[in-house]
């Protein structure tokens, strides 16, 4: 297809099936913050540096500034708009506003994806894992400490209910 | 916001195709797996290709399989995958701590072995945005005349930037690409990964206009070579290597039969270091070979400025980082 045209690309966006008429041309980032309008994931650096663009594709923490959207044709892609459950936080946004994890908020929609795609493999993470889990995506706030103290909050939170 | 130039695009779903799409468009597509590499580089408009050529619908390139042979790990492997595969684990952690020390999580679970091999070469003065190297008079490496890293130099010195090209070499690994003649037929032909790089920061592999890497193989005689990767870089969470070195030993450390040395991320192809069968064959390893070791990567790595760190530190750190390598490779305190 060439390089002006406009082609449909559908996405199973958060759960629902979405089709955005887009260029080759177009980011992942892109489609879904000014196609979409979903605007929640970030767009920082937007060369793979900062990890404030991550959402994950087939459940992987993936940089969607990186990702060409028409690579994601037919794939399920997950935003921070997907995380909380018919308007009541999901534990890890809990997490992140008790104890101070967001403070300018930038990283935070990163932060939670790559904290998610994490709890998701592993429910109860050492703060190592959470730290490596965590290293691609830059906070210039909190010193990340409040940010690991959030994920193990979360993590217990998940752990209690799964009982 | 760096935005993307406007491109065609192309997703082969097998190698076949892949080539008749690039044999169709001569000279204006450019190959992209996990995008890690190429996209940042399109926005930097370091490249400017009419086409994008997405090789992700091709099944055939994916997965790892061990057999009698050796090693087979298709090119569309991410580098997750690979740092995680139990059997790469066991026999090849060298491979494993150079895959696992790329980049970050996110970029490794997009980053492909292939891309790996055939990332583009890197340097302070190319590496940046259009306006940046506009502002400079841009250089030898695009649209400029002029290397500002070696200023009378004629040749580009970007860095070769692999992590995992080295453990390849050091493993004797070899990297198999797919071709299509005139007529239309395909062939595959397979080169040492080591014979892959050419010293051109340009353009520093073999790979011609219309070819493709498909996989890399690890012979059998790999397998019980101890391997090992240590990587000099500005931050541990994220960072492109300033110095890298891998190490593959044959022996352990009471008795050393064979050495091989690979250090890189200083000119644009890696160093295989020479000579060293004649300090290490048949002797145990201690601080006087070590030393003995260190002494010959620094006289043979001379690094460069085209990477923003002191150059005088970088070389100092060669030895230590050799010594660091080749104790982790034989299990021994550095």
């Amino acid at each position: 297809m060439d390089a002006a045209a406009l082609v449909p690309c559908t996405m199973q966006v958060n759960g629902d099936a979405r089709t955005c008429a887009i260029t080759p041309a177009t980011t992942l980032l892109e489609a879904l913050r000014y196609t979409l309008g979903l605007t929640g994931s970030k767009q920082g650096c937007d060369k793979g540096d900062c990890g404030a663009c991550t959402v994950l594709v087939d459940g992987v923490p993936t940089l969607s500034c990186l990702t060409l959207a028409l690579a994601c044709d037919g794939r399920a892609v997950t935003t921070v708009e997907g995380l909380a459950d018919k308007g009541v936080p999901h534990p890890l946004q809990d997490a992140f506003d008790r104890t101070g994890g967001a403070q300018c908020g930038f990283c935070t929609p990163g932060m939670l994806m790559s904290a998610y795609a994490l709890l998701q493999r592993e429910a109860a993470p050492t703060r190592d894992e959470i730290s490596h889990a965590l290293s691609g995506n830059l906070c210039r706030c909190t010193g990340y400490t409040k940010i690991l103290d959030a994920v193990e909050l979360a993590a217990a939170e998940l752990r209690e209910r799964a009982k | 916001m760096l935005t993307l130039p406007a491109f065609a695009w192309s997703r082969p779903q097998s190698v076949e195709d892949a080539l008749a799409v690039l044999a169709a468009h001569p000279g204006e597509c450019l190959i992209v797996a996990g995008g890690t590499d190429a996209v940042p580089n399109l926005k930097h408009r370091l490249h400017e290709p009419r086409r994008l050529v997405h090789l992700g619908g091709i099944g055939e390139l994916r997965g790892i399989r061990a057999g009698d042979a050796g090693l087979e790990v298709g090119a569309l492997v991410t580098l997750t995958e690979l740092a995680s595969h139990p059997h790469v684990r066991e026999h090849f952690p060298g491979v494993v701590t150079a895959a696992a020390h790329v980049a970050s999580p996110q970029i490794r679970n997009m980053g492909t072995v292939g891309g790996n091999l055939c990332l583009d070469t890197r340097c302070t003065y190319y590496n940046q945005t259009f306006f940046w190297r506009e502002a400079l008079g841009f250089c030898l490496k695009k649209d400029g005349t002029r290397c500002h890293v070696v200023p009378q130099g004629k040749r580009c010195v970007a860095a070769h930037s692999s992590d995992v090209a080295p453990v390849w070499i050091a493993l004797g690994a070899e990297v198999e690409i797919a071709s299509r003649d005139a007529d239309g037929a395909v062939s595959r032909r397979s080169i040492p990964v080591e014979a892959f790089f050419v010293g051109d920061g340009v353009h520093n592999n073999v790979l011609a206009p219309g070819e493709l890497v498909t996989r890399v193989l690890v012979p059998g005689a790999a397998y019980g070579l101890r391997t090992s990767y240590r990587k000099l870089r500005p931050r541990a969470a994220i960072d492109f290597p300033m110095l890298s070195v891998a190490v593959a030993v044959r022996g352990d450390a009471a008795r050393i039969e064979e050495l091989r040395v690979v250090v890189s991320a200083l000119g644009a192809k890696p160093r295989t270091l020479g000579g060293l069968d004649a300090i290490v064959a048949g002797r145990a390893h201690d601080a006087a070979l070590a030393e003995a070791v260190g002494a010959v990567a620094h006289k043979q790595c001379h690094p460069l400025s085209n990477v923003p760190y002191d150059t005088d530190w970088r070389h100092d750190m060669v030895p230590v980082f050799v010594k660091r390598a080749l104790a982790d490779a034989l299990g021994v305190p550095a």
